[in-house]
């Protein structure tokens, strides 16, 4: 009791002092240290992407003799140009690769939260054999390195000629990903009203129907979580690309081809800083316009696992 | 009885129809020259619409037409088979590529040995061979070093910037790396890192930097000369300026989460003791940290997975030579360099027993919870 009360006399005091003396004193002492701290880590962490960006609007004869910094310090002396992007869209394989990575991620991101949200859905909803069973193997499997599976999948996509397929690609990923989908729209569907679905089926609603009129569109925030998590998960992957997908300019990815631009060191050497961004703009524009939902399913994923 | 008859031809109509048209689109997309007639960009934009179209529309075609069937069975049927309708095909999908082939690597890694050698050959390979030693001491700098600083800038950001006004443009700017792929930030930091010769113009930041900063130290007489440094191709330091390079990565990741958990401490905790007196150091230490144990857990153990699996970072910058490899460049090495598949499987049973601990740890927290049941 008495603590109880300690504390609301406590607000009280601050309340009141905080009306005398405006701003929170301590506050105020501490605050230029910490907004120098904060704007010096801000710096650290931007100057990298900031010095590829301003290198690649840099003729290839600048950017490797002197800093980007000097360019920035003298913009009027400085040859600023987009060849580097016209050159890598259209004599490189970065075009290809751009639409490439397209065919890949967009069913590569559907699938699996199609797959993921019938099964939590059966699993928060439903009751049938195995089930605690069944959903405990996905929790176990949610850390798994993808790495445990490459070699056997290796000799079977070898041998069936799925390697190099879209659809190898397409459902290599959704297995890959599904433990952590089924993970996340299991803790948010479980958590909707019961009351929902018990309306729902006295109007005579198949479990089939309520899941896709009801459940589907409750749960647009967890599955907007989730499809930010695999996009950039699927975009910015290139390990399971290049086992699966190869490198071919017929299917190769944007991570493929950078990585190929990156060890070919000479001739394609001027294009690198200018094919980095145009491999980045979809995950920076889907990041930065979505990024609520992304912190959002960053928390549900990581707070509770 | 004649209208659960009609019920069933339409439900075999439709998966008729859905069946047939899956088939031939993907027909269509295995023909190379489909579109041969039409410039090459038109001609690779289509077969995308329809790739996208096909796999998009083809899942949800799959669950209808798996729905009609399973409404058209007898009443009792549906009821018990229906739950499985929603969880099979993802368990299915599950069991084919986590499931299955984790199965056959742990038996493989046994059983594909050289003739005449025992079942453990592989794991006393890679236990004993030189190389591989240097490849587990660097996964272990990784672990112990990542993490770690990882967590304490997170930690130390998310406090700092809780106080200030323009708090989520400063976080946007440490989140950002998150969306940028390993492959993009080895080139956004090969940059960084770009070493030319002593005398020559530094185009990268850090040897730039560390030149004229240098400089005075010459000038102070603290050392006597200063040379750049080739920051990627020499060992050892190779090896931390790869760490950098990831702790870069997750920072952001870090400071998100453990923001939210600094958010979650209850003001009546941090006024009550700004009251009593205490400093905001004090209340930070005292007060947040512990408040916030289990968010720090939760962070250090998701780095720490995501740093066991490095992989693309060290393969794309040094590709592994130089010192600076670690098992999933070296099992990828052994796949398609040495086409070693039995030592492949090893090294990733390897990776696998190491996330073991955590997985337990996980389980153990479901079952406190207590899944719905």
């Amino acid at each position: 009791m008495t603590v109880v009360a300690d504390k609301e006399t406590a607000k009280e005091v601050t309340r009141s002092r905080r009306n005398r003396r405006g701003p929170n004193e301590s506050n105020e002492r501490v605050s230029w240290f910490v907004r120098i701290s904060v704007v010096v880590i801000v710096i650290m962490w931007t100057i990298p992407t900031l010095g590829l960006f301003v290198n690649s609007f840099r003729p290839s004869s600048e950017s490797s003799s002197t800093g980007w910094w000097t360019s920035l310090f003298n913009p009027f002396q400085t040859d600023w140009t987009i060849d580097n992007y016209v050159n890598v869209l259209t004599s490189g394989g970065m075009f290809d690769a751009f639409i490439n990575s397209l065919i890949v991620t967009i069913p590569a991101t559907v699938i699996p939260i199609t797959l993921a949200a019938f099964a939590a859905y059966g699993f928060a909803w439903m009751r049938f054999k195995g089930r605690s069973l069944l959903f405990a193997i996905i929790v176990g499997l949610l850390v798994v390195p993808l790495q445990i599976a490459l070699v056997p999948l290796l000799q079977i996509y070898q041998s069936t000629s799925l390697t190099g397929s879209f659809i190898g690609i397409w459902l290599a990923h959704t297995g890959f990903g599904l433990p952590l989908a089924v993970f996340l729209l299991y803790g948010f569907i479980s958590q909707l009203p019961q009351d929902i679905f018990e309306s729902a089926y006295i109007d005579g609603a198949s479990p089939f129907t309520a899941f896709t009129k009801l459940v589907l569109p409750l749960s647009v925030p967890a599955l907007a979580s989730f499809a930010i998590f695999q996009f950039l998960w699927v975009w910015n992957d290139f390990l399971v690309a290049a086992v699966f997908l190869g490198t071919s300019s017929d299917v190769g990815v944007l991570t493929i081809e950078l990585a190929s631009i990156v060890g070919s060191r000479g001739e394609a050497f001027h294009l690198l800083t200018a094919a980095a961004f145009v491999s980045m703009v979809v995950p920076l524009i889907v990041f930065l316009s979505l990024q609520r939902y992304f912190v959002r399913g960053l928390l549900a994923g990581s707070v509770k696992g | 009885m004649n209208r659960k008859g009609i019920e069933v031809l339409r439900a075999l109509l439709i998966v008729g129809v859905v069946a047939a048209v899956l088939w031939y689109g993907y027909g269509l997309l295995t023909q190379p020259d489909l579109f041969a007639g039409l410039s090459p960009t038109v001609s690779k934009l289509l077969q995308a619409l329809i790739a996208i179209v096909i796999g998009v529309i083809g899942i949800w075609a799959l669950f209808y037409a798996g729905n009609t069937i399973i409404e058209a069975l007898p009443g009792k049927a549906t009821d018990v088979l229906r739950p499985y309708l929603f969880v099979v095909p993802a368990l299915l999908v599950v069991g084919i590529y986590l499931i299955y082939p984790a199965v056959g690597t742990v038996a493989q890694s046994f059983t594909d040995v050289p003739e005449g050698e025992g079942a453990l050959y592989n794991y006393s390979q890679a236990f004993t061979d030189p190389e591989m030693l240097i490849i587990f001491r660097n996964n272990v700098m990784w672990l112990l070093i990542v993490p770690i600083v990882s967590v304490v800038v997170g930690l130390v950001f998310a406090g700092l910037v809780d106080r200030i006004k323009l708090e989520s443009l400063a976080k946007s700017f440490v989140f950002l790396p998150l969306a940028i792929s390993f492959v993009g930030a080895a080139v956004i930091w090969q940059f960084v890192y770009a070493w030319k010769p002593a005398g020559q113009p530094q185009i990268g930041i850090l040897n730039s930097f560390w030149v004229w900063a240098g400089g005075f130290l010459v000038d102070w007489g603290i050392i006597s000369e200063v040379e750049p440094i080739p920051w990627l191709f020499e060992t050892p330091i190779n090896n931390f300026a790869l760490m950098v390079i990831m702790i870069w990565l997750q920072v952001g990741f870090a400071m998100v989460v453990l923001s939210a958990a600094i958010k979650g401490v209850p003001t009546e905790l941090t006024e009550a003791a700004r009251i009593d007196g205490a400093t905001e150091r004090q209340i930070f230490y005292r007060i947040t940290i512990p408040s916030i144990k289990g968010a720090l857990l939760v962070v250090y153990t998701t780095i720490a997975i995501a740093v066991l699996k490095v992989f693309d970072l060290i393969f794309v910058t040094t590709g592994g030579n130089l010192d600076t490899s670690v098992i999933a460049v070296e099992m990828y090495q052994q796949m398609f360099r040495f086409r070693n598949l039995g030592f492949a499987a090893t090294l990733a049973v390897i990776l696998l027993v190491a996330v073991i601990p955590i997985m337990v740890v996980n389980l153990r927290n479901l079952r406190r919870q207590g899944i719905g049941a």
